[in-house]
């Protein structure tokens, strides 16, 4: 069984901080449809539409009747170990640096043969239970865990190099003046966050639940305005080397849409928080990041950007704010780039419409800030990096998949709130 | 039909290209033929390393006009193949005389680099899971088959350690201190259960031979061997959730009958022997033993080339080293030097028919290629 | 004495020090608190800076940097258009407000202890005519400040937020009424983050020192610093707002001329 992961000691200031070497990246094109399931913590193999037949590795055509018409389609993730081995040599860094690994076939019920990585509570012969994640260099690979849960699971050292979960981890909450960024610190807490720094810009005005949030254990409280490049340097300064999770729940939302706003000074203002301030922060905090990949067991290990669905397609009755978590969107894909390579993930949650004051006339469904922490958590503790939440935006994300460009002629016809 | 093997010594690590490699060899092949540029009219290359060129580019390379090209991609299947395509070509007159060569360099860290980029499957599928490369592969494949037929690791080492008897014997090869099966035993596992002596060690080198009528062979004066039957076969069973059996086994009945021999005629295997778990297979697979009597059988004959079966004459790639597609013709060369009288030290006494194997390209999980062929003396 | 001679005569008592320059600014800070309204207002900027260059690849030989802020950011100046009462005055922008308004005499009404007793404190006109009893009738043209140390209040104490509001000291309607009516004096001077109390909306008029300052053609000082340096009488206030076109206020450098037996 699992033994329990131990809290990592102090860093030892004379220790150099190894790099992060990465498991191979390379993959087809074909193969990226996988990773992207992976992303989203699907197990998706490609299936034949004409015959059913289940494939692996990706192909370009039905090995069974020649049609071109492979589907990524959600399989069962149902299989047995039928053969193992333990490599103790690797002529790759990463995986030389992690021997000995433990890897296996597996006989998938939904029909191929894979190769994966193994849980170390899988015993041999038996039954398992496959996921897919991104691996350290943030592409799908597949891991076969216990079919039944087992003691410290999730301490199981292949797992915990495909997750980023919070355990003995130190994370920064970026804005704890809202519910959203209270119930945040409150689940990194009990999901076993060591330390968590929690910005509180301007305390010059009160907010509430604050003394609340002070008792929460491991909470430091830190000055931190993101709009304010000054102020976002100096908490980086002061804390940046510990940042493992940064999680940015600072949001500026109003509606409005562009000839409802009257000037630009609130567009300005929701793109010094939404985008401007996302950036401060990557400067600031993310080189830092990139640095720490490998730093053992509390490795820095993933950014939690939190967009509304809408900065996939505008919806007008937010339009300029839609606009301004595009921005943050494609900001967050630029930040993918620059941190593969370095095992940092980058976790975007697109929410539907949530519980709170700046969307309070909305109807239902909603997504309370409980519900988007609890989110945020599930996804760094499984590792997944793409998640949609709640009704509306799996609606919304359901819509873009199938067509992007219908979508936006959806959201922006006669009688969509205008 | 077969004639004029030529080997140049290994190395572990090389700084030339692959074109040097295959230039000394055809080079070695002339002086040993006394056949140049003019003769030749057939061109057959297996490289891994060649690139950017191909078998196209070296024919202006090495002054060569021919009028029969191929570069055969097989891997550890190359030597088989090359020999069946080439002997095809001089049989329907498309070639008069074909040089079959092959090699590949390795330089330092170039082994990792062709694992990252050896093929599409293994690079989406096998490679990111540990970068093992064959030996992840192989050790899942040997844990499955000897878990299935009960054949224990002594076999394997009692063929390792035949091999490297053999090859103390074989000049070129790169392994020349004894081992015992007790340091077999003992030996640093490499990836369960495979251990230190069941892997190749990668290296530079090249091998060669030429493809001719028997007439032409006579007039040069080249002692010669026949070609009495070849097969092959790619990516047989696919259904199999492991390989446990290669593509031998489906076109046994063919091969033999072919041949006009059976496998009792046999006085020496070649097999291919990146790991000992395909050699094993090859012998099975083959018909020299019945599937799932490889244990007995190993343990009821001897291996060396003054046993009682045997195998792997040079010490096979275990001991000679493993030089890229080259691999692929080390044991097709020595059966031809093994028939014309080119064995020295390692020569099996009388030996008539030769049976060589080859096993090639693991593409995720498996072996995709695999052929076979008799050579028999004249 | 004429004026040349008065002019000489001040710049001899400068470079001799008795005479002495009290700055009465707060250093323009991004986490500096500004005026907090109701969320679905426009909002007053914060002052904000980004570096253009320094010394670096952007600029290898100098340092300089953007700033952003609101108008009414940090130690500012109001201009009679900020309010609607004053929207349609002549001169009543910035820039064409007639410079010798930037210069005058200035009279401080220390209400320290009141407002350290009573958060909520407001300046009445018997509080102002009982300080004349003691210091002489405001001069017609003078700035006029309200002493409540506000300034010596950081973090939260300063703009002391609470549920229905600041809680801050200021002027009634009725005192900014005498002073602008019967002193006829230019301006009028805080050091809390607007000319009136934290509850002058509750007030009638609501914020009755912008109403009837700027309503008047006054103008407004806020957010300063030091006033506990300057005599209740005597000093010359130094407060020129930036010219920027159209302005409603500035942010700006606020000085006193002190007499140095004075202070």
């Amino acid at each position: 069984m699992t033994d329990a992961l131990k809290r990592p000691p102090k860093k030892d200031p004379q220790k150099r901080t190894n790099s992060p070497t990465l498991p191979p990246y390379a993959r087809s094109r074909k193969a990226i449809a996988f990773t992207l399931a992976a992303a989203e913590g699907r197990f998706a193999l490609q299936v034949c539409a004409e015959c059913e037949h289940v494939t692996y590795p990706a192909r370009e055509v039905c090995p069974k009747c020649w049609s071109m018409e492979l589907e990524w389609r959600d399989i069962p993730d149902g299989g047995k170990l039928i053969s193992e081995t333990t490599l103790r040599t690797s002529v790759n860094s990463y995986f030389r640096e992690r021997m000995p690994w433990r890897i296996g076939t597996i006989q998938l019920d939904a029909g191929p043969t894979v190769l994966a990585h193994i849980h170390g509570d899988v015993g041999e012969f038996e039954r398992v239970r496959m996921i897919a994640r991104t691996d350290k260099s943030g592409q799908g690979v597949m891991l076969a865990l216990p079919e039944k849960e087992t003691p410290n699971m999730a301490d199981d050292r292949q797992l915990r190099a495909l997750t980023c979960n919070p355990k003995y981890r130190r994370a920064l909450v970026t804005d704890g003046r809202t519910e959203l960024g209270q119930r945040m610190v409150k689940a990194l807490a009990d999901a076993g966050a060591t330390r968590i720094f929690v910005g509180i810009a301007e305390k010059w005005r009160p907010y509430e639940g604050s003394e609340a949030l002070e008792a929460i254990p491991g909470v430091e409280i830190m000055p931190l305005d993101i709009t304010d490049t000054i102020s976002v340097n100096e908490l980086a300064a002061e804390m940046g080397d510990k940042a493992d999770i940064l999680i940015n729940t600072a949001e500026y939302v109003r509606p409005g849409s562009v000839m409802q706003r009257h000037g630009v000074t609130l567009a300005r203002d929701e793109m010094e928080t939404n985008y401007f301030g996302l950036m401060r922060l990557i400067q600031a905090f993310g080189p830092g990041m990139k640095a720490r990949g490998a730093d053992g067991d509390n490795s820095a290990c993933a950014w939690v950007n939190l967009l509304s669905v809408y900065s996939l397609s505008n919806w007008p009755v937010y339009g300029t704010t839609s606009a301004s978590q595009a921005a943050a969107l494609s900001l967050s894909q630029c930040l993918r780039g620059e941190f593969a390579g370095s095992g940092v993930k980058v976790i975007n949650v697109l929410f539907g419409p949530l519980e709170e004051s700046w969307r309070q006339p909305l109807p239902p469904p909603k997504v309370t800030p409980q519900r988007l922490a609890d989110t945020v958590i599930h996804a760094l503790t499984q590792g997944i990096e793409n998640v949609t939440l709640g009704p509306v935006a799996e609606d919304v994300v359901r819509r873009y998949k199938e067509d992007p460009f219908v979508l936006e002629r959806e959201l922006t016809q006669i009688n969509q709130g205008m | 039909m077969v004639t004029a093997p030529a080997s140049v010594p290994y190395e572990r690590y090389s700084p030339e290209p692959a074109h040097w490699w295959l230039a000394r060899v055809l080079s070695d092949l002339g002086k040993q033929s006394g056949l140049g540029a003019d003769d030749v009219d057939g061109l057959c290359v297996s490289s891994f390393t060649l690139f950017p060129d191909t078998a196209a580019g070296l024919t202006q390379h090495f002054g060569l006009t021919p009028r029969w090209l191929d570069h055969v991609p097989t891997g550890g299947a190359s030597g088989v193949i090359t020999l069946r395509r080439a002997a095809r070509a001089v049989q329907s007159g498309d070639a008069s005389v074909v040089a079959c060569i092959s090699g590949d360099t390795n330089h330092v860290d170039s082994f990792r680099a062709m694992l990252t980029t050896f093929s599409r499957f293994s690079q989406d599928a096998s490679y990111p899971y540990g970068s093992g490369g064959p030996n992840g592969s192989f050790s899942l494949m040997t844990s499955r088959y000897m878990d299935a037929y009960g054949v224990k690791r002594e076999d394997f080492g009692k063929l390792c350690v035949a091999q490297r008897d053999n090859a103390l014997k074989y000049p070129h090869a790169m392994m020349k201190k004894p081992l015992t099966l007790d340091e077999y035993m003992s030996a640093r596992l490499i990836a369960d259960p495979i251990v230190l002596y069941d892997c190749v060690m990668p290296c530079a080198g090249a091998e060669a031979y030429l493809v001719m009528r028997e007439e032409d062979a006579r007039a040069q004066n080249l002692p010669y061997a026949h070609i009495l039957s070849t097969v092959e076969r790619h990516n047989s069973y696919p259904d199999d959730p492991v390989q446990i059996r290669g593509g031998w086994a489906l076109d046994k009945d063919e091969f033999w009958s072919m041949a006009g021999i059976s496998p009792g005629d046999v006085d020496l295997l070649q097999t291919y022997d990146d790991y000992p778990v395909i050699s094993a297979m090859q012998m099975e697979d083959l018909g020299f033993c019945e599937k799932g009597s490889v244990s007995e059988f190993i343990q009821s004959n001897t291996f060396t080339y003054d046993g009682t079966f045997p195998h792997n004459t040079s010490g096979g790639q275990l001991s000679v080293g493993q030089a890229g597609a080259a691999g692929g013709f080390l044991g097709l060369v020595e059966a031809i030097r093994q028939l014309t009288g080119g064995a020295e030290q390692n020569a099996v006494p009388d030996a008539q028919y030769a049976a060589v194997s080859g096993f090639g390209i693991i593409n995720f999980d498996r072996g995709l290629c695999s052929g076979a062929a008799i050579l028999g003396r004249t | 004495m004429n004026e040349t001679n008065a002019l000489q005569a001040l710049a001899g008592a400068l470079t001799s020090g008795s005479i002495v320059t009290v700055d009465l600014t707060h250093t323009l800070d991004p986490d500096f608190p500004v005026i907090v309204l109701p969320p679905e207002f426009g909002q007053c900027a914060r002052f904000r800076v980004e570096e253009v260059s320094r010394y670096d690849e952007r600029g290898p030989a100098w340092y300089w940097r953007n700033f952003t802020c609101s108008e009414h950011t940090g130690t500012h100046f109001d201009a009679p258009i900020h309010w609607i009462s004053g929207k349609d005055l002549p001169d009543a922008a910035v820039d064409s407000i007639p410079a010798d308004a930037f210069v005058r005499p200035v009279c401080v009404i220390d209400c320290s202890q009141e407002s350290a007793d009573d958060e909520d404190f407001l300046l009445t006109p018997e509080f102002i005519v009982a300080w004349e009893q003691t210091h002489g009738v405001i001069p017609e043209g003078s700035w006029v400040l309200m002493r409540t140390d506000w300034s010596k209040r950081s973090g939260a104490e300063y703009l002391n937020m609470r549920d229905d509001g600041a809680h801050t000291p200021g002027p009634t309607g009725d005192a900014v009424k005498l002073l602008v009516e019967e002193r006829k004096i230019i301006g009028f001077g805080t050091e809390t983050v607007g000319t009136d109390a934290g509850q002058a909306t509750h007030l009638s008029p609501p914020y009755p020192a912008h109403y009837l300052l700027h309503g008047a053609g006054k103008y407004g000082l806020q957010c300063l610093a030091n006033l506990d340096e300057l005599p209740p009488t005597g000093a010359i206030l130094v407060c020129p707002p930036l010219k920027i076109k159209n302005g409603s206020g500035s942010p700006l450098r606020v000085l006193a001329l002190v007499d140095r037996s004075a202070a």
